[in-house]
């Protein structure tokens, strides 16, 4: 395959955007689905390389950077509500009882 | 090379242009007579109740997530389910285990309640 | 057709994690189908497991087996770890019960949550593949993330579970992305693998790709073991989060930081060993410094010990940035220690504690001297070893990194660290004098000590004196364990 770094290209834009969107987003559900990109950046370059060296233990990394991904959101939305419940907001600049 | 898209290029320009026209001549040519119940949402007829813009409750938030982690766990079913054959009894028994350690997730969530609507 | 044949599996090396899963597994149901409001039983019985765990994982020291086509290894390095891990599980669990009670958060998911947590760790310290790594690190954070923000009817807590899941699940991404560049450089997930591809093909810092990969991995790290600039959540993180999970917070998710971070640096990236370890020269010296000069204007005792967190993580890092034996030994050894030191601070911090997590102000600590001697004198036996004091741990552990640090030729470094230690013992002296020289402005009549608790607070003080006064028996094991490394 001649093209790898087309792939790995495309993976390391999307694992910058998702890094800015976090940095620059105050929701704290898009500043969630921004990681969710960074992850699934990860994982296309995972299954690039893993197709370019010709061995499949890329592709069985992805299948556990997904389940763990499901595992962190279902955990990460949980956390959201509790804060919602008690805040009545998600924005981030609301979690600010503590000073740094 | 991008010959071969020309087919599709042209039916996506007759798909729009069927679309606009269709719609232009309906409202130049359609008679008009509003009434209350004409200019309601349609929902699937019934009436309408309340704006359309509630929040939804947050039991769906509880479900949707229980749905996300049984759902995604089942990711792991296929690669076994390829190969069912020639793993064999090993594989079998492997993935009872994975199963039974999903049950006992389901029972807990089950017994403490989180599948109760109300 | 042809069958595929499985590879013979040993589950000696596993053995303890899934005691301890099958263990929270039962506890979970047990605690659904148990209805009561009491959940001690849950506590005494994952202690129990706790400690029979240790047992086990003990009886294999000195062996070394390889699992799972090599993506898990039973060795003494893992050992060492895994003991640490379970000693900081079981001294959180002995604190947890009376403190979960007071503030109404008594639910029964937190033993089960503990014991996960445990087994992610584990996975860390044994783990010989990246994939296993990693799966062991979020099987530990997604735990944590849940004891961050276990008292859900409190905003504090709500926000330190929020904060620490968004930068956990952050510094993750960039974990990530060092394995998947590392696995592309070399063609393996496997450690030894990368480490064999890596000495044939000669890649050292000219190989971009693998330069990258150990820089986000290292990253990745930095982020769990809360070395600045990737600090930020830390005091809140343990401002917030209930105190036993502080306490268990800052000895074991750090410890398996180090022993991840560890094994990775020496046996995967030796030959970048000149690039990080002079990136570790630089994180050491501004994580000692930002954490102890921010120490001194807190007055929040949990904040105050959450900095002193961060400078221990940079005394620490001062032994890996020197990645010489003494050096390595060292932070196993200071790893082992500043459990026992911390969690026994923590212990206290608990007791001189109110509902609603109030009290928590070094000024609250006024006159405890008078009222509870024998408990001041547990915290001032603490705060001395924190600050690195003899005859105590905490002096030997800081002894043995910095002459790490001085073998290896970094003696600027050394300096800095000894420069470093002498500033922290204002802000743990200033406790004292509150303790000691203040009068008492509170009856402290709320503080009954539990007899959890007081065994916590006896193994606390007996391991910081006994690692003092004899380190010689488990520095000799602390060197046993880094020889396979």
């Amino acid at each position: 395959m001649e093209n790898l770094n087309s792939y790995l290209i495309v993976s390391a834009i999307l694992f910058s955007i998702g890094t800015i969107g976090v940095l620059t987003r105050k929701n704290a559900i898009v500043m969630f689905m921004c990681i969710e990109l960074m992850l699934n950046a990860v994982n296309l370059t995972f299954v690039a390389f893993s197709r370019y060296l010709g061995n499949l233990d890329g592709q069985v990394f992805v299948f556990f950077v997904m389940t763990v991904a499901a595992a962190e959101a279902a955990v990460g939305l949980a956390l959201m509500i509790a804060f919602y419940n008690n805040r009545e907001s998600i924005d981030v600049d609301d979690v600010n009882l503590m000073k740094w | 090379m991008l010959g071969a898209y020309l087919p599709i290029l042209l039916l996506v320009i007759v798909a729009i242009a069927f679309g606009l026209v269709s719609l232009t001549f309906s409202s130049l040519i359609g008679p008009k007579k509003k009434s209350a119940l004409k200019l309601s949402p349609y929902e699937s007829g019934c009436e309408p109740v309340g704006t359309a813009r509630d929040r939804f409750s947050i039991k769906f938030y509880l479900i949707a997530m229980l749905f996300i982690l049984f759902d995604i766990e089942a990711v792991f079913l296929y690669p076994w389910a390829i190969l069912y054959k020639k793993l064999g009894v090993f594989g079998l028994v492997e993935m009872g285990l994975f199963i039974v350690i999903l049950f006992v997730g389901y029972i807990y969530v089950w017994k403490k309640g989180a599948l109760e609507w109300e | 057709m042809d069958m595929i044949t499985i590879p013979a599996v040993n589950l000696t090396p596993i053995l303890p994690e899934i005691i301890l899963s099958v263990l929270a597994m039962a506890l979970l149901l047990i605690n659904v189908f148990v209805q009561s409001s009491k959940k001690t039983y849950l506590s005494y019985i994952s202690f129990i497991g706790v400690v029979g765990t240790a047992v086990l994982v003990g009886s294999g020291w000195g062996t070394h087996i390889e699992s799972f086509s090599g993506a898990v290894v039973q060795d003494n390095f893992a050992t060492f770890f895994k003991m640490i891990f379970l000693l900081a599980a079981g001294l959180a669990i002995l604190i947890a019960d009376q403190y979960m009670e007071r503030e109404d958060c008594n639910h029964g998911e937190l033993y089960p949550l503990i014991l996960f947590t445990v087994v992610g760790m584990m996975l860390m310290a044994a783990g010989t593949d990246l994939m296993t790594i990693f799966l062991g690190l979020e099987v530990m954070s997604v735990s944590l993330y849940v004891l961050a923000g276990f008292n859900r009817a409190n905003t504090k807590s709500n926000e330190a579970g929020l904060k620490y899941f968004l930068l956990g699940a952050f510094s993750t991404g960039f974990l990530l992305y060092g394995m998947a560049l590392t696995y592309g450089a070399t063609g393996s997930t496997r450690i030894s693998v990368i480490a064999t591809q890596a000495g044939q093909m000669g890649m050292s810092s000219g190989n971009i790709l693998f330069l990258a990969g150990m820089l986000l991995i290292l990253t990745g790290f930095c982020f769990k073991i809360a070395v600045v600039p990737f600090h930020m959540w830390t005091p809140d993180v343990y401002e917030g989060a209930p105190t036993p999970m502080t306490a268990f917070m800052s000895a074991g998710p750090k410890a398996a930081g180090f022993a991840a971070a560890l094994r990775l640096l020496l046996i995967a990236f030796p030959t970048l060993q000149a690039d990080w370890s002079q990136l570790l020269w630089v994180l050491a010296v501004l994580t000692m410094t930002v954490g102890n000069i921010t120490a001194l204007r807190q007055d929040n005792i949990k904040r105050i010990l959450a900095y002193s967190s961060i400078a221990h993580a940079g005394y620490a890092l001062v032994g890996m940035a020197a990645g010489n034996s003494t050096g390595t030994a060292g932070i196993l050894f200071y790893m082992l220690s500043y459990t026992f030191m911390n969690i026994g601070a923590f212990a206290v911090i608990i007791l001189v504690g109110k509902k609603g997590e109030s009290n928590g102000n070094v000024q609250d600590f006024a006159g405890l001297g008078f009222k509870h001697p024998m408990l001041a004198v547990a915290m001032t036996i603490f705060l001395f070893s924190l600050s690195g004091m003899p005859p105590t741990a905490g002096f030997i552990g800081k002894f043995y990194l910095f002459s790490g640090a001085i073998q290896k030729g970094y003696i600027w470094l050394a300096v800095i660290g000894v420069l470093n230690s002498a500033a922290s013992v204002y802000y743990y002296l200033r406790v004292m004098v509150y303790m000691y020289m203040k009068d008492p402005t509170e009856d402290f009549a709320w503080t009954k000590v539990s007899a959890p608790i007081a065994l916590c607070l006896v193994l606390s003080v007996a391991g910081t004196m006994v690692l003092g006064i004899v380190p010689s028996i488990i520095l000799q094991y602390a060197q046993e364990a880094i020889k396979l490394i």
